[in-house]
């Protein structure tokens, strides 16, 4: 193998940022969309046209998130098995959430009937609110370490519960993440309707992406000032085999901010997140429908790499038990799996990207009332 | 109640989730490659009644598959949720099958599935009808890598256990995606797929033409169904994947479990037709045998042996003693990784280490286990007999059944008399069902034939568990249980509602085909036919 264990786990933590962040980014909107579902649009045609921006692509787009778990679970096994054990009523949660999405975009209009359609409206809304707020809540967590450490066969215990998610600074980067996801479906329906739907979607992208702005601020400002990170003190072998105990961690202030001093260039992820919703406000307001949906998904980069970025090479710190917590250097799979997995990706994600062109392609246009009235039985 | 184990719930979740996934799997495979030939025969002949066909059943898939695509995310996370240790220990090698059925396949699918849906009026017949064909592709592929993953649990080819990571690492990849068994399976499972969707439309086909409506498009549907059927039920049956078992030693004990075969029998071993299979006695205490049959069958030859359970019991016994080893070499090499003497033995014994595993459900200290110890460990490794003998004749004899089915049918279709034998529409009408009975026992056999292991050989099941509360895991399996409840009684009712609406209803409101093009009223129109 012509790279070495080292840099293959470098391009996989990369790799790993390009799910997270491709999922943000594509099934991002989709999410904001169910969640802005009961309240940009109001009679049932709007909510028609709202779903049906979506109706075409999300179930491509939901393929990034299945596509994150498989790529964990091969890359990463360790925190495959570690986070999702860890957060497991959080993640029976996503799944509920998630597995109301397709059904429900499928059967909604399936019936006439104003309850059927109201009941699945909210259930659209509580698939896209609920995914949001949890991910993000999930990320406040491991940004302050999460209770858990490892038995002598390598098996994680998780010592902390359900309710212990829910502290205020993970509920603040869970708000960051609703509304980063409300701007990015907001922009995303201005792009694609039109008249009263695609000017409340204006409004909604203007306030939340100012709201956004403030949020993030808050969340930057408590993690420099209350929240301690981690460092390794000794150990930690970048070609070391995937074993956590062979290191030294300890929790410290400011931890979080390392790699900002070390490496200034990473401070244009924070600043990408900013300038990305200031230019949504803006581009907005010019009625940039589109130019305003390119910025929303520059601030998504942006704030979804920020987290990454501090944290390096720590992907799931652990609280109670530091040693146990993963790092790049400790919790990947073997070489030759990364390898393996690097090929796959290098050819077949090429062949993913360009095929998911050529659909929004074929899809371009806006999605009217008149288009959801006229094709009533075809139309989700 | 509550005095079910975290394993055990673990397990009831994980089989009823897959189970109930189970049910939309086979009717994708199926139905997505039929579509695709309707809408083949649309564009070659140009006669919009396949394009009806198409869209018709299209809508069908699509019900079908929302229910699949929503279900298989509950799988493709449940093995971190619950099966946490399982995924340290071998998601070096499981989760790349996993990860590439995702870039591979399921991306492919779910980005032209929208397409399918949405592209009649945006794209040209040849480019739709390619969006078609990659839907069906991208679902086929899916099972493909689904399997392969599937297979080196029942037979982990290319991968060896590493002290230092406490896991099993890769060796080869070329050995685990060409795995024998995951050749056989895919065959087995896709071909059982294709039964599914083809039995589906038959049985709807039949109720048209019981009711006398939607003649044309009903008698059409079934001969692509029928000819379609035919040819996967023979192979379903004749590359049944029975035979791939025996390429894997591993699978021994499960062979001889589906055969209640006890003791070893002088080769070409007999097949028992009827046996009521006693787990205590270790015996059968009722059979019915042909000769030869079995041994034909399982071997391929008239010379082999096929081994008994009893004597796969005493084989255990010995690998058990040599996964002792293994267990206490590693113990020594995590407390001194230079300890050669103990490396040396780890090395000669690891292939074992499963086995010595096996022991943890009695004791932490595996290798100081006792003879009663090791005794009631190689009996573990014995599956649920009468379970895995009943729900493969079951299998099989619907299999069989299937055959003689399609063939009638194909040569009714061939006659184009399809609608003049009232008992063989009944027949077909009541036949929905039969197709999901066999791959859901076709799921049983595997999964829980390879009980105790989740690998077979390498790691037992109660071992692959997270540490959650037993209280959580309720808290979710109750939640999958009422919420999948719900959603199926939704699916069905939509379903029903459709198929009883008939096409014309459904197609009638199409925009690209104004009502007044249909006449007669109530019928399709016929175009260029």
């Amino acid at each position: 193998m012509f790279l070495d264990y080292e840099t293959l786990r470098v391009i996989w933590w990369l790799l790993l940022g390009v799910l997270l962040i491709g999922f943000a980014v594509m099934d991002g909107f989709d999410l904001g969309v169910g969640t802005l579902l009961p309240f940009v649009a109001k009679t049932d045609s709007e909510r028609r046209v709202l779903i049906n921006t979506i109706g075409p692509v999300w179930e491509g787009n939901q393929v990034w998130f299945v596509l994150g778990g498989g790529a964990i679970f091969a890359a990463w096994p360790p925190l495959y098995a570690t986070a999702f054990s860890g957060f497991y009523l959080a993640m029976f949660l996503v799944l509920v959430a998630l597995i109301l999405r397709p059904v429900g975009f499928k059967f909604r209009s399936k019936l006439a009937d104003p309850r059927w359609r109201a009941a699945w409206d909210w259930a659209l809304f509580f698939g896209g609110f609920v995914p949001a707020l949890i991910f993000g809540v999930a990320l406040g967590n491991v940004l302050q370490g999460v209770p858990f450490r490892f038995d002598e066969l390598q098996l994680p215990i998780y010592e902390g519960g359900f309710l212990d998610l829910l502290n205020p600074f993970a509920l603040l980067t869970g708000m960051v993440s609703v509304t980063m996801l409300v701007v990015h479906g907001a922009t995303f329906l201005m792009v694609k309707t039109e008249g009263a739907v695609a000017e409340r979607a204006r409004n909604t992208a203007q306030w939340f992406a100012a709201l956004l702005v403030l949020l993030f601020a808050l969340a930057g400002l408590w993690l420099t000032m209350r929240i301690d990170g981690f460092a390794i003190l000794a150990g930690g072998d970048p070609s070391g085999p995937s074993n956590p105990f062979n290191k030294v961690v300890a929790q410290q202030p400011e931890a979080w901010l390392a790699n900002y001093e070390t490496l200034p260039w990473s401070l244009a992820a924070p600043l990408l997140g900013f300038l990305g919703a200031v230019l949504v406000i803006v581009l907005a307001w010019l009625r940039r429908a589109f130019s305003a949906f390119l910025a929303s998904s520059l601030a998504v980069i942006g704030i979804v790499a920020t987290p990454g970025l501090a944290m390096f090479p720590f992907l799931l710190p652990s609280s109670t038990d530091p040693v146990s917590s993963l790092t790049v250097w400790d919790a990947s799979s073997s070489h030759l799996t990364l390898f393996i997995m690097l090929l796959a990706t290098g050819l077949f994600m090429p062949i993913v990207v360009a095929y998911t062109a050529w659909v929004y392609r074929v899809l371009r246009g806006k999605v009217t009332v008149e288009q959801v009235e006229q094709n009533d039985a075809t139309s989700y | 109640m509550s005095e079910l184990t975290v394993v055990e719930l673990s397990r009831l979740q994980f089989a009823l989730t897959a189970l109930y996934h189970f049910l939309f799997v086979p009717l994708t495979l199926g139905l997505s490659l039929l579509i695709a030939i309707m809408e083949s025969v649309y564009v070659m002949t140009g006669r919009t009644i396949w394009r009806d066909m198409t869209k018709f059943w299209g809508l069908l898939f699509g019900i079908n598959f929302a229910m699949g695509v929503a279900t298989g995310i509950t799988m493709e996370f449940q093995f971190g949720t619950n099966w946490a240790y399982y995924s340290h220990y071998v998601g070096d090698i499981f989760g790349v099958p996993l990860a590439i059925e995702g870039l591979m396949a399921f991306f492919l699918e779910a980005t032209f599935i929208g397409l399918f849906f949405f592209g009649w009026d945006k794209l040209s017949k040849a480019g739709h009808l390619t969006v078609t064909w990659l839907v069906a592709i991208g679902s086929n592929l899916s099972a493909l890598w689904i399997l392969v993953a599937n297979a080196w649990m029942q037979n982990p080819v290319g991968a060896v256990f590493n002290p230092e990571t406490m896991r099993m690492e890769v060796t080869s990849f070329a050995e685990v995606f060409f795995n024998p068994v995951a050749q056989a399976k895919i065959v087995h499972t896709v071909s059982a797929g294709y039964v599914t969707g083809a039995v589906f439309v038959m049985a709807i086909s039949a109720y048209y033409l019981l009711r006398g409506r939607s003649l044309d498009f009903a008698k059409r549907s079934m001969t692509v169904a029928a000819s379609f059927g035919l040819a996967a039920a023979l192979s379903v049956v004749v590359l049944g994947d029975e035979s791939g078992y025996t390429a894997s030693e591993h699978q021994h004990m499960k062979i001889a479990a589906i055969e209640a075969e006890w003791h070893t029998a002088e080769p070409p071993a007999g097949f028992n037709v009827i046996a009521l299979p006693d787990m205590e006695a270790h015996e059968n205490t009722f059979e019915v045998k042909i000769p030869w049959v079995m041994g034909l069958i399982v071997t391929r030859s008239f010379d082999k042996e096929v081994p008994g359970i009893l004597d796969l019991v005493e084989q255990a016994k010995l690998r058990i003693r040599q996964g002792m080893q293994a267990a206490d070499a590693l113990t020594k090499v995590r407390a001194d990784p230079n300890d050669e003497l103990a490396r040396q033995a780890l090395d000669a014994n690891s292939r074992f280490l499963g086995y010595g595993l096996l022991l943890k459900k009695y004791r932490d200290d595996v290798a100081n286990a006792t003879e009663a110890e090791i005794e009631a460990a190689a009996w573990d490794t014995v599956p649920d007999v009468p379970v895995l003998f009943w729900a493969f004749r079951i299998m099989v004899g619907l299999g069989f059944f299937f055959i003689a089915f399609f063939a009638y049918a194909f040569l009714l279709s061939c006659r184009r008399r399809h609608d003049r034998q009232r008992w063989f529409l009944w027949l077909a009408l009541f036949s929905l069902p039969t197709p999901w009975i066999a791959a859901e026992l076709g799921w049983i056999v595997a999964e829980y034939g390879r009980q105790p292991w989740a690998i077979e050989g390498i790691l037992p099941t109660f071992l692959g568990v997270s540490s959650v509360s037993a209280g959580n895991v309720w808290f979710s399996l109750g939640g999958f249980v009422l919420f999948y409840s719900t959603l199926a009684i939704v699916d069905v009712f939509l379903m029903v509602k459709y198929v009883r609406r008939g096409p014309e209803d459904y197609l009638g409101q199409a925009p690209d085909r104004p009502r007044a093009a249909t006449a007669p009223q109530g019928a399709l129109p016929v175009g260029g036919d």
